[in-house]
């Protein structure tokens, strides 16, 4: 309101909707930003850094809060063997799901970046299951890796083959839970790599053609590397997302909280039963930021694996990979 | 997250022909577009068998949920699996209405994932706006601070959010779904995005020369232009809302559940012995919703992906 009118007509000169004009001027684009920071900082940031003092409190989910107790929560959740085994878990079913995710969409996608016909109705059918929600994919692929029951355990029999344990096995669980998250994500993946193939400049494929490299040689050496940016962002989403899965344990086996022996009890999901059935407010919330920093620092990891990769093969394309990686990059 | 973002905007060309090579000149012209249209032929079989068994896995499992939830339990069993409805789904979907509030947490989903739609996307579109196009003090930190809010995992603040939900007694309501989804820095970034370049800045000035208002420029200016990218964004905001499951499972009782929690709860109903096909049925019931959004506006869906619309 009191800024400066140095050099403008004197305030009595204006008329009154000249003033009211010049305050929504100057007022407006404040209004407009104002609904969301002040929602955000209510129901995104408070939450998250008010995390932090309940964990540095013994806190339990009915009492409230009690004694300030500094670090321990966190000491006992990182002394915690189930914490570790949680964090094993998660990590196991990271990398079962991330990996055959990522080669699965970027051949896809390779598929799909070629003059296909019926363009439109190739990439709709990829995308199909990622309209089927967590809860629901859990409870559909809970009745296909049933032990005894299903398409799977129909499967096995028919080649004389045991029954595998799924719901009760580590590894078994661990595979039926990736398959979970395979099936619902890598259609839309695909979809995320494939528009950065299509961004490739067709006339770098064609003088290499013409140059004799081959197919394969074309994709190994123009398009892996031109797609790097996106390649590093689905990684990256990936692991944020990898390391907060919940739904599809969770619904595994609904009874338990990752099963009998925890032996798919991720660490979400851990925080889960700390807070809500052990109603440890303090040591979940000490749970949550370990996972946050456990967040950052895999995404970075992954940050610097991928660029390694990409330094490692892209010697023959880097001329013309430069200038549509840097584009991409910023915006 | 800003790795996508630029796609459809790429240089279309970043090699100038220039002068033919030497190595080009030595190549027999035929030879020479006989390899260039290699570079662009048609694929072969191998391609379409390919995306064929893609798109069979895909679509499977869905499919075969709707031929069990039209059967009977046992037929789960049968090997080579059922690959044909049967004449039972009303039958199971009655079922599934009377074992758990499937009508109501279908309801209170539509109103859930509507009211944060709405919301989501008023708010993203005012802020984004006017990050896109109008000049205030502090616009570029404040544009950092959401960028750099998008990355947070605001789910790690749920035992904060669940305190204040049991302090203010919303508990079991329905606000208590929708007030902590109102808004997404997500949002606001794919608003300013879009907006940034769709608007010319002639046209605000213009509107402002012409004596309109901030409000009456936005409104007329900025909203239509931006129909598009409101359009995409309602779409994912809806689905994510539609398909959440933690946050109501805390805050939502099993007798006014969403219908993630009511199709959680009915799996779990059966304990040892579940009702396989009542269980499909309600997993096809709830999918259904999406399902007809799939088929209106798949193709708006992929588009929005493709640009960079969503962040997993």
């Amino acid at each position: 309101m009191t800024s400066s009118t140095l050099g403008r007509p004197a305030r009595s000169d204006l008329t009154f909707r000249q003033k009211v004009s010049r305050f929504d001027y100057a007022f407006s684009p404040f209004l407009y930003v104002a609904p969301f920071f002040i929602l955000f900082a209510a129901i995104g940031v408070f939450p998250i850094v008010y995390t932090m003092n309940v964990s540095l409190y013994d806190w339990h989910l009915l009492k409230g809060q009690g004694d300030f107790v500094g670090l321990e929560n966190y000491v006992s959740v990182l002394s915690d063997p189930f914490f570790w085994n949680a964090f094993g878990n998660t990590v196991s079913i990271f990398l079962l799901s991330a990996i055959p995710q990522l080669v699965i969409a970027t051949g896809i996608a390779a598929l799909l970046d070629q003059a296909i016909r019926g363009k439109t109705f190739w990439r709709m059918s990829i995308l199909l299951p990622y309209i089927v929600a967590p809860v629901a994919v859990t409870v559909i692929f809970l009745q296909i890796f049933n032990q005894y029951r299903g398409p799977i355990a129909g499967l096995l029999e028919l080649f004389g083959l045991d029954p595998i344990r799924w719901a009760f096995d580590v590894l078994p669980s661990h595979i039926a839970i990736a398959s979970m998250v395979n099936w619902r994500w890598t259609g839309y993946n695909a979809l995320l790599l494939l528009a950065a193939m299509q961004a490739v400049p067709r006339d770098v494929y064609e003088s290499a053609a013409i140059d004799g490299a081959n197919k394969l040689r074309r994709f190994w050496s123009i398009t892996i590397p031109m797609i790097r940016p996106t390649l590093i962002f689905v990684v990256i989403t990936a692991t944020i997302g990898g390391l907060q899965i919940f739904t599809e344990p969770k619904l595994f086996d609904s009874r338990t909280n990752g099963g009998g022996d925890r032996q798919f009890q991720t660490i979400v999901l851990y925080l889960y039963e700390l807070a809500f059935p052990r109603r440890d407010f303090g040591q979940a919330s000490a749970t949550a930021w370990i996972l946050f920093l456990i967040i950052v620092l895999v995404g970075l990891i992954s940050f610097a694996i991928t660029r390694a990769i990409r330094t490692a093969d892209v010697k023959p394309a880097r001329s013309s990979a430069a200038p549509v990686g840097a584009q991409q990059g910023e915006s | 997250m800003t790795a996508t973002i630029s796609t459809p905007k790429s240089p279309k060309s970043q090699k100038s022909p220039g002068s033919p090579s030497l190595e080009d000149r030595r190549l027999v012209d035929a030879e020479r577009r006989a390899r260039r249209k290699r570079a662009y032929e048609r694929p072969g079989v191998l391609t379409y068998a390919l995306l064929a068994a893609f798109f069979l896995g895909s679509a499977f499992p869905l499919w075969w949920s709707f031929v069990i939830g039209s059967r009977q339990s046992s037929d789960t069993n049968l090997v080579p699996p059922a690959v044909l409805p049967g004449p039972n789904f009303l039958a199971n979907a009655a079922k599934v209405f009377d074992t758990v509030p499937f009508l109501q947490g279908l309801l209170n989903s539509v109103v859930i994932s509507g009211a944060i739609t709405v919301s989501v996307v008023f708010f993203s579109t005012l802020a984004g706006y006017s990050f896109a196009k109008l000049r205030f003090r502090g616009r570029n930190g404040l544009m950092v601070t959401v960028i750099a809010t998008m990355a947070i995992p605001t789910q790690l603040g749920i035992i904060p959010l669940f305190m204040l939900m049991a302090e203010w007694h919303w508990v079991g309501t329905l606000q208590a779904v929708i007030v902590p989804g109102m808004v997404t820095a997500f949002g606001v970034f794919f608003m300013r995005q879009y907006l940034v370049d769709v608007i010319p800045d002639e046209l605000i000035e213009a509107a402002r020369v012409d004596g309109a208002s901030m409000w009456g420029t936005f409104r007329h200016v900025a909203l239509p232009a931006a129909r598009p990218a409101m359009a995409v964004l309602a779409l994912f905001t809806f689905m994510a809302a539609w398909t959440d499951y933690l946050w109501p499972l805390l805050v939502l009782s099993p007798r006014n559940p969403s219908v993630q929690t009511a199709l959680a709860a009915l799996s779990a109903a059966g304990g040892q012995n579940p009702d396989n096909a009542m269980v499909l049925a309600g997993a096809v019931l709830s999918v259904i919703p999406l399902l007809i959004l799939f088929v209106v506006a798949g193709k708006q869906l992929v588009a929005g992906i493709m640009q960079g619309a969503v962040k997993g």
